[in-house]
């Protein structure tokens, strides 16, 4: 079996966890049999190829396939999108990051299908524009490969997803890891997303969701035939990956927070539960890493509840230093409103540290050694906390089983099923 | 001689615990959910204690003295009677007048304090004793551990307090070919005799009764008589050992739980056996050996043994840590917290920090009212942080006022 992949990001450059997820389920793919040709708008070269054939979108030239771009472009029509989106994922830094890059890219931006064009692969302001390029690209590449199933990873992908379907005729599987309801509230999702992930689960044959939870919203929220819509759960690999040593600079315990500082994720909640075990156990520190368009207010919100001399802000952490907080962490909380599935507190498990996630995620499906809390009730958050400070055999039960837990989350598992989900699209069943 | 029938019910409420925050440590002292034990007890009373007991006594009536079963009810459970519905006691009376019931002794709040302190264990029985005299008018003769908990050592320290009989498991492991339908003798004294669980006849009636993919569906009274047979061909005597909730409760009235009981002793007894309590049965048949049980026993789960309370770091933590407070509390001769140490003692609370339920499900949620054991947990390492400040507050005073 082999299937063409459209993803968005692939490690090492990665911004969010769809390159680690994309990574460790072509990985598991390799070992169960199925050949990956895997397409991104921007690949650096240093990819690990080990199992997967890395395709630059970059390096595709449309015109060499003329031909099929013009049959098919009958058939398919791109949106063509003011460049004023909101990014996907969005650490400040990121936009700093290729800002440069993007205005010289919009200048010299023409409408031109018959030359190669230079992605970005980032999640800057004319994503939209990407978007739809990508989609040209990958109706191309769909003429010239050869593959039996077509699986196309978020939103950013369905297009070119859908192209490569009417392009070569073979069934098209999605892969939701998060929707339009995942990063706004329900009554502020961005329309234009909305519509890309409604027809890019229309069109598709089947629809891999990471959660049950994402499951109910792609059948709830976009109407889609529940029978076609599968959910395959994320896993993680650990592999070669080494044990960090830190030196730790307090004696007291700490509880942190990891993760952009967005409503989606819960901040308010942690401080006020923060807030209320500072009361009885001052000996306490608390860290909110990450950053995001909540942090100014969550600075002052810890301000005004008179806990900022215990409640700290690292800003935005990159490599070893998210591994090294997690080292630094006694307990570490997820408490977001809405997480398609959540991979932070394997992480933490991963590293021996007791964790506390909403019963709102969709990882809180698989673990049974994470303690769970409704996000919205902050007693039961502060309770579990407390009980993690001063009940030593709970911390010690959970970081032991969490970790044995989490070995045993492997994507070669994960990579099985959506193999099933292929056959099954293959097969029109 | 004919073939002994011998039922034994089990009837326990548990004090379930309030959600107790750790800001209400040192701030209240109220610790049990009040609600949710009125509305429970109220609600197996009206499903199951009140028709039940009807019809237990309705069958002895009818029978005339020719069917016999044996309760052990908790003093916890006693306890919440009297508070939520007096009637049950009422009716438990009218069972206990017709000379046909026998009421066994046990911890009066159902806890594994045999496992932990022999001395709180002794005073424990000893008040449980005093109850079933108090409520009953009569000093129970036979012994039954919580969660039929049993080892030799268990077994010796019951036979020093004076009774001769005691149930437990037949559990596999330690019968391995021997049959549990003899009497056997504790190893360490053979005076106190040893009643085992038939677990498989036991739980036809109390786990697959209403189980429609179980072979043995429908199960009518003939059908369980003829079973019953068949197993005392090679034995003395069939113990049906369960708990009483079994009835009206786990099976519901619609499984047609109470119609099969109704009919069940006619058809025992048409059958050429007879039914005899614990204490008759035990006195009528001869002990056939010794019973070596070195590692407790009992009678839940799988694995019958003591995992399902004490198997996790949860559990044992929580556990010394409530029996480390044992000789403060006797020291503050304060009744209150006695009861309350006590009450905190129940099996119940760590059957819920259980981590075993995730395969062993079913049973496990039922009795829950947890979500998860790191829930239930919290919530009691958080009352008996309460508790210790009140223990310690209370030792502080006396020494002051000394």
């Amino acid at each position: 079996m082999r299937v063409l992949m459209f993803g968005w990001e692939f490690p090492p450059h990665i911004a969010g966890g769809l390159g680690t997820a994309c990574y460790g389920m072509t990985k598991g793919l390799a070992h169960a049999g199925v050949d990956v040709l895997f397409v991104m708008p921007s690949a650096s070269g240093d990819e690990d190829q080990s199992c997967v054939r890395i395709i630059n979108a970059s390096d595709v030239a449309v015109s060499d396939s003329i031909s099929q771009i013009d049959e098919y472009l009958g058939k398919v029509q791109f949106l063509r999108v003011g460049s004023n989106l909101h990014p996907y994922i969005d650490p400040v830094d990121f936009t700093d990051l290729v800002e440069e890059e993007q205005r010289s890219q919009s200048e010299e931006f023409k409408f031109y299908f018959r030359q190669k064009y230079k992605f970005s692969g980032k999640y800057g302001k004319n994503l939209m524009e990407e978007v739809s390029r990508y989609a040209m690209v990958g109706g191309a590449i769909a003429a010239r490969e050869d593959f039996d199933v077509i699986h196309a990873h978020d939103w950013l992908t369905y297009h070119a997803g859908i192209a490569a379907k009417r392009v070569s005729g073979k069934p098209l599987v999605i892969h939701v890891h998060a929707t339009s309801f995942d990063r706004g509230s329900a009554d502020n999702i961005d329309t234009r997303v909305f519509a890309i992930e409604k027809r890019g689960m229309e069109e598709a044959d089947k629809v891999i969701t990471v959660s049950d939870l994402t499951r109910n919203i792609v059948i709830n929220k976009y109407g889609i035939d529940p029978s076609k819509v599968v959910t395959v759960h994320n896993a993680v690999d650990f592999s070669g990956r080494e044990k960090i040593e830190v030196e730790r600079g307090v004696r007291e315990k700490v509880i942190t927070f990891l993760g952009r500082i967005t409503f989606q994720k819960g901040p308010e909640y942690f401080i006020e539960a923060a807030a209320k075990v500072l009361k009885v156990c001052p000996e306490t520190r608390f860290v909110m890493a990450g950053s995001g368009d909540m942090m100014n207010r969550c600075i002052r919100y810890v301000a005004k509840l008179g806990i900022a001399d215990r409640f700290y802000f690292t800003g935005f952490l990159r490599g070893d230093d998210v591994q090294k907080m997690f080292a630094l962490s006694d307990v570490y909380v997820m408490p977001s409103v809405s997480e398609p599935f959540g991979i932070s507190p394997l992480e933490a498990m991963k590293t021996d540290v007791p964790t506390i996630i909403s019963k709102q995620s969709g990882v809180a499906e698989v673990l049974k050694y994470a303690i769970k809390v409704d996000f919205w009730d902050v007693n039961a958050l502060a309770d579990a906390m407390y009980g993690l400070l001063n009940y030593p055999a709970l911390p010690q039960l959970a970081a032991e089983r969490g970790r044995e837990e989490v070995d045993n989350l492997k994507w070669d598992a994960a990579a099985v099923k959506v193999r099933r989900v292929y056959e099954s699209a293959v097969n029109g069943q | 001689m004919n073939k002994t029938v011998c039922f034994y019910f089990q009837v326990h409420q548990p004090d379930r615990l309030r959600q107790f925050r750790f800001f209400d440590i040192g701030n209240d002292a109220h610790y049990l959910d009040d609600f949710s034990n009125r509305t429970i007890v109220r609600r197996v009373a009206e499903r199951c204690y009140l028709p039940a007991n009807k019809l237990l006594l309705e069958l002895i009536l009818k029978h005339n003295g020719a069917f016999k079963v044996a309760f052990s009810i908790s003093g916890a459970a006693i306890e919440q009677f009297e508070r939520y519905t007096p009637e049950v006691i009422d009716s438990f009376k009218a069972l206990a007048e017709t000379g046909c019931v026998e009421f066994l002794a046990e911890t009066y709040s159902h806890s594994l304090a045999s496992l932990a302190s022999t001395a709180e264990f002794k005073k424990q029985v000893k008040q449980h004793a005093d109850l079933m005299k108090r409520v009953f008018g009569v000093k129970p003769t036979t012994f039954r551990n919580t969660e039929l908990i049993y080892s030799d050592d268990i077994g010796e320290t019951v036979a020093g307090m004076g009774y001769n009989v005691m149930l437990t498991e037949g559990a596999k492991h330690i019968l391995g070919w021997k049959s549990p339908d003899f009497v056997y003798a504790n190893a360490l004294d053979p005076r106190l005799k040893v009643l085992l669980r038939n677990f498989n006849l036991s739980d036809d009636i109390a786990f697959r009764f209403s189980d429609q993919s179980w072979a043995g569906w429908p199960l009518t009274a003939d059908k369980f008589a003829d079973w019953s047979v068949a197993a005392l061909a090679q034995g003395d005597v069939l113990n049906l050992f369960m708990d009483y909730e079994t009835f009206g409760e786990h099976q519901r009235s619609a499984s047609g739980i109470f119609d099969f009981m109704e009919a069940l002793p006619a058809a025992i007894l048409a059958r050429g056996l007879e039914f005899c309590t614990p204490a008759e049965a035990a006195q009528k048949h001869q002990a056939v050996a010794p019973l070596n049980v070195p590692y407790p026993i009992s009678w839940a789960d799988e694995e019958r043994d003591t995992s399902a309370w004490l198997g996790n770091e949860l559990q044992e933590e929580a556990f010394n840590k409530l029996y480390s407070l044992e000789a403060d509390i006797y020291k503050t001769k304060d009744e209150g917290l006695l009861a309350m140490f006590r009450r905190l003692q129940e099996s119940d609370h760590f059957y819920y920090m259980c981590t075993k339920f995730f395969s062993d499900g079913s049973v496990h949620s039922y009795f829950n009212p947890y979500d998860t054991p790191y829930e239930a947990f919290i919530n009691y390492m958080n009352v008996l942080a309460d508790f210790e400040l009140r223990v310690k507050e209370k030792l502080k005073v006396k020494k002051t006022t000394k």
